[in-house]
């Protein structure tokens, strides 16, 4: 439940912005590890990349190419507000950051299937 | 005379005057259930009055009434009763609110509020929230005005086409009413953060020209509980009774500070 | 907790991985569409210094941005200061960092595997 005060347009672009860069950092560690398989376990690395052929993968990454999305359009809108300057309309813009982010990792979703 | 004038008013007087009976405010059968934030500094509970439910009624006319005819001992604060004095801020049904100047038809749930002291400061008892933090962090982000000229100066001409001038008067109606204090998570989660209006106040004194005390405005801005603090939420410009934008001021404040730790003499 | 210090290297790190997401984004929707193997990824970045210092940038600036975004969180939430929060900062930083180092290390270097 949104507290009264939260609920309106900026705040949200906040908390998706936080949630979403919270995720990331703490998938950053598995991405890299997972990479660094190239040196030590190749076929474990490639055991990996298979499993991205399961739809629950596919699920779960289209979830995370959102994240960087939405992470990096909400970011450009906040660099924009503050050294452009940039300022009316945030909430447009901020929509828009969403609905760029869904356009991309709708794409992603198009291409992995 | 006067009779003569209403005559030729007629029938539109009469409808206002039946109207405008007691005040302006014609009471209904109904009542409101008002929970009540009663306590002190180390804590208290929701207190409940059945309080008569009127057509024009404010919040702060809602809490004067159970003052008045409840329960005298209920501390808040008011003075103007206008929006002009910002004393009168509570919470209302979750949001910080000017309690003069908000309809209880606007904020009323299911004929229920619940008014409790502002959120982010301390209690002194009941509705009235301890302002000194609030106040401290003004003069703290460097919020007393820095003279240029004496009184023996002639006045300085100031050109309200100025961007300066602009940014300035973007901000200047802050009543000090700390409803955005109150709203802002950041105040919440970093009781050093000097909060929406104390940065408002130091963006309208940096763009205002008699101003000298830029450096020391941005340095005192730019420290731990800094204007770099704030997540640009915008629960101050969403609740702000005046419709200023603390955000926007805010973010003006980061950009001037980075451009002159980038650049310094600019 | 954020100073002046603090919020630049957020925001510069944000600069400049602006262009090194959208560009991730783009490699990302290009890369799926055959499905992801070691072969695949290696014949695209493997010797490549291009590649190795495109990602060497993304992974300074991301350990940067990771590690100031973690700290805000931390202080927010669970109220940690001083040492104990400058301590985790670098912490973060250093542990993507160095994890980050060797994926790019495994995926660009030749003969590393």
């Amino acid at each position: 439940m949104i507290r009264p005060h939260r609920s309106h347009p900026l705040w949200l672009a906040f908390i998706l912005h936080r949630i979403s860069g919270l995720a990331l950092a703490l998938f950053l560690p598995v991405h890299f590890w997972v990479l660094s398989l190239m040196l030590t376990d190749r076929e474990r690395l490639d055991g990996f990349l298979l499993l991205t052929e399961n739809a629950v993968v596919k699920l779960a990454e289209l979830g995370l190419v959102f994240l960087l999305a939405v992470h990096i359009f909400g970011g450009l809108r906040l660099l924009a507000m503050e050294f452009l300057p940039w300022t009316s309309r945030q909430k447009t813009a901020a929509a828009a950051a969403i609905g760029v982010s869904i356009l991309i990792s709708g794409t992603f979703l198009l291409q992995a299937i | 005379m006067l009779r003569k004038l209403i005559d030729s008013v007629g029938p539109q007087f009469e409808a206002f005057k039946s109207q405008d009976e007691g005040l302006g405010v014609t009471e209904t059968d109904k009542n409101i259930d008002v929970s009540v934030w009663r306590g002190g500094p180390d804590g208290g509970s929701f207190q409940r009055f059945e309080v008569p439910k009127q057509d024009n009624q404010t919040i702060l006319d809602v809490v004067a009434w159970i003052q008045q005819n409840d329960d005298p001992t209920l501390s808040y604060r008011f003075a103007c009763r206008v929006g002009m004095c910002g004393s009168c801020a509570m919470m209302v049904n979750g949001n910080p609110r000017w309690t003069c100047r908000t309809h209880v038809n606007k904020v009323l749930k299911n004929d229920r509020l619940e008014i409790a002291p502002l959120r982010n400061l301390p209690v002194i008892k009941d509705l009235a929230a301890d302002m000194d933090p609030f106040f401290d962090k003004w003069r703290e982000a460097g919020g007393v005005f820095h003279p240029t000229k004496s009184r023996n100066d002639p006045v300085e001409e100031i050109s309200p086409l100025e961007e300066e001038r602009q940014n300035a008067n973007a901000g200047i109606e802050c009543i000090n009413c700390g409803v955005c204090y109150a709203a802002c998570d950041v105040v919440a989660g970093n009781p050093d953060y000097l909060g929406p209006a104390a940065l408002n106040r130091a963006w309208t004194l940096l763009n205002d020209t008699r101003d000298c005390g830029s450096q020391s405005i941005l340095a005192a801005v730019s420290r731990g509980g800094g204007c770099h603090n704030c997540h640009s939420m915008g629960n101050c410009a969403h609740l702000c009774p005046n419709e200023l934008s603390p955000m926007t001021s805010i973010a003006g404040l980061k950009r001037v500070t980075a451009l002159s730790f980038l650049r310094p003499g600019n | 907790m954020l100073d002046l210090k603090l919020y630049l290297l957020q925001r510069l790190s944000a600069l400049v991985m602006a262009p090194l997401v959208l560009g991730h984004l783009a490699v990302i929707i290009v890369a799926v569409q055959n499905g992801l193997t070691s072969e695949e990824i290696l014949s695209r970045t493997q010797g490549s210094f291009w590649w190795a210092l495109l990602y060497g940038t993304f992974v300074v600036a991301v350990s940067v941005h990771a590690a100031i975004g973690l700290r805000v969180i931390v202080f927010e939430t669970l109220k940690l200061k001083g040492f104990a929060l400058n301590s985790l900062t670098w912490a973060i930083f250093l542990g993507l960092f160095f994890m980050g180092a060797r994926a790019v290390w495994a995926v660009t270097a030749v003969g590393a595997t």
